[in-house]
């Protein structure tokens, strides 16, 4: 499995990143390298074998469901750009 | 997943287009919240209607560095409601990223449950009715999975002309995504359908249903076709906040894509609103490219595995569930279909009736429960959790008509006093002398008084044996309503020499 630029481009795009020609020509370089590796991987017979998931045999650890967090607001908005009573402020977004 | 039509296609249920009969088909993805006092994956509250913000965890909020850990009370809930929709459940399930980008989705994804649900495959049955014959008819619709993922905070956009506000309150909330398959075939389905899930989360507590507040939202897939063809293109009416309003898309959605099939046009798969105001769903413009949500498991999260002990212990702390509360109240209690349906329609009204019926008469009882006081606490829109009168003082007054101490009609006045007023009804009974008058002596007395003065009647009465029923309307209002029924028409009869 190879990408193409206008596969790059579109990925990036539904990142939200914003990639120049330049970049995108040098990323789909980068990416087919890792998708060579991958390939390389798949090489491997894994029939059967269920995907590992932690090194260390463990189960998730699980919360209680009681409220010990939030009530944090100046927090929670000091690194917004722009807010205003408590509220995230961003440009216009309308469906 | 595999499209199977699980339907036969019957005529009662098409629509009829200008080019012959059409079918529609009906799949639901119904986002239910689930009732738990923190979030998914972080210990901030899940309380409606705080400040912008307050209810947000830096874990809601992502910033780097911070984990999610689950909830296991949200994990509980959500094999509860698939045990309750008599659903597979999966010892073992993973936790998946669903990537797109919005301001309201700080996380830049949504952690949801994709290849690997918590439940699989069940089913419900859905009662769609009374039809003309006072029928109802049980249909058995598939439902396709529940998972758990987290919901998105909320965007609002009216506030200011070039911005949009920001407020992550609801983002990290438990929902369950409940699928179903394409098994509805008309919008009284739909409506069936989600209004029997919402009973089901309510019964077992797992989801307070209350769609005002976007605790329960539905997305409707709908698509037509010629009746047992091949499933049409769909679209996908997102949001839908009422039952009322899943039916009337439904409607709207159906006739627009006949009308464009029958133009020789063809359907888009595409995501569309409903606008309640206007009645009509629309396109959603973008999205359309964002629907490459590039799954793949999160790494933040192990897989959640429980035992099957875990599940039957679960299993076996079930309350019981609608359907089996119906088939007990038309067993156990000789009830009709019908009213043991409405019965179980909200927990609350089923546990009031069953604490009135609660040694007497079941059908006496549904009947009041019913139609005095449903029908009283809906004209003056109130829930059974806020009715005036108590299963007890509706009990008292039952007992009080069973024992002949008033009549059914005269009931209906002390049900009205105790509803406004208060009270026990055997002392308002006795302190307003609302006792019925069984003493053949006295209704006799008042009999004769009638008679007496109205001889024209009774001459009358003698050629037409119905007007009898006028004297005993009018001896009803001079004793105030309070003489025992049966033995007044029996005197009127005998006084006016009717014999049947």
């Amino acid at each position: 499995m190879s990408v193409d630029t206008a596969t790059v481009k579109r990925v990036a795009n539904l990142a939200r990143i914003a990639v120049t020609e330049d970049d995108v020509s040098r990323m789909t370089g980068q990416l087919n390298t890792i998708l060579g590796f991958v390939e390389q991987l798949n090489e491997v017979n894994v029939e059967g074998v269920e995907p590992m998931t932690s090194v260390t045999p463990m189960a998730m650890k699980k919360r209680q469901d009681v409220v010990n967090d939030g009530d944090k607001v100046a927090d929670i908005v000091a690194n917004a750009p722009t807010s205003e009573e408590n509220f995230f402020v961003v440009p216009k977004v309308v469906e | 997943m595999t499209l199977v039509d699980t339907r036969t296609p019957e005529p009662k249920r098409f629509v009829s287009g200008a080019t012959g009969d059409w079918e529609i088909v009906i799949g639901m993805e119904v986002h239910a919240q689930i009732t738990s006092n923190s979030k998914l994956f972080s210990g901030a509250s899940t309380t409606f209607g705080a400040g912008p913000n307050e209810n947000v965890s830096l874990v809601d909020a992502a910033m780097p560095g911070m984990l999610p850990v689950i909830n296991e009370w949200c994990v509980r809930q959500a094999v509860r409601t698939g045990l309750g929709l008599k659903a597979q459940i999966n010892l073992k399930s993973v936790f998946d990223r669903k990537n797109y980008f919005y301001p309201d989705l700080p996380q830049g994804y949504q952690i949801s449950q994709f290849k690997q649900p918590i439940v699989g495959e069940g089913t419900m049955i859905i009662s769609v009715g009374p039809d003309k014959k006072g029928e109802f008819e049980d249909i058995e619709i598939g439902v396709e999975r529940l998972h758990l993922e987290q919901d998105a905070g909320k965007s609002l956009h009216d506030q200011n002309p070039t911005m949009s506000y920001v407020d992550l309150n609801r983002s990290g909330v438990a929902l369950m995504e409940i699928v179903s398959k394409p098994d509805m075939r008309s919008s009284d389905e739909a409506k069936a359908y989600l209004t029997k899930l919402r009973t089901i989360v309510r019964y077992l507590g797992t989801c307070d249903g209350n769609m005002d507040e976007g605790s329960m939202r539905a997305d409707v897939n709908v698509s037509v076709r010629k009746p047992g063809g091949e499933f049409g293109t769909r679209c996908e009416i997102k949001n839908v906040n009422s039952i009322r309003f899943v039916g009337q898309a439904i409607e709207y959605e159906a006739r627009r894509q006949i009308a464009v099939l029958e133009d020789g046009g063809s359907i888009d798969q595409e995501t569309r609103l409903f606008d309640p105001v206007k009645g009509e769903t629309r396109s959603m413009r973008s999205k359309e490219e964002a629907h490459d949500y590039r799954y793949f498991p999160d790494p933040d999260l192990l897989p959640l595995e429980f035992t099957q002990a875990y599940v039957d212990e679960l299993k076996a702390d079930l309350p019981e569930l609608p359907d089996d509360k119906k088939a007990r109240l038309v067993s156990a209690l000789g009830l009709s279909v019908y009213d043991a349906s409405i019965l179980v329609t909200e927990k609350a009204i089923a546990d009031y009736y069953e604490a009135v019926a609660k040694g007497r008469d079941g059908k006496l009882s549904a009947n009041w429960v019913i139609n005095d006081l449903l029908g009283a606490l809906n004209k003056a829109g109130k829930g059974i959790e806020e009715s005036p009168v108590s299963p007890d003082q509706l009990g008292g007054i039952i007992d009080l008509i069973k024992e002949g101490v008033i009549s059914g009609k005269i009931a209906k006045d002390l049900f009205e006093i105790i509803w406004n007023e208060g009270g026990d009804p055997r002392d308002v009974v006795e302190s307003r002398g609302m006792k019925q008058v069984t003493d053949t002596g006295a209704i006799e007395k008042a009999v004769d008084e009638i008679i007496a003065a109205n001889p024209d009647k009774v001459e009358q009465a003698k050629a037409k044996p119905s007007l009898a029923g006028w004297f005993v309307g009018q001896v009803m209002k001079s004793t105030g309503g309070k003489a025992n029924p049966q033995v007044l028409s029996d005197l009127v009869k005998a006084k006016l020499g009717i014999t049947e």
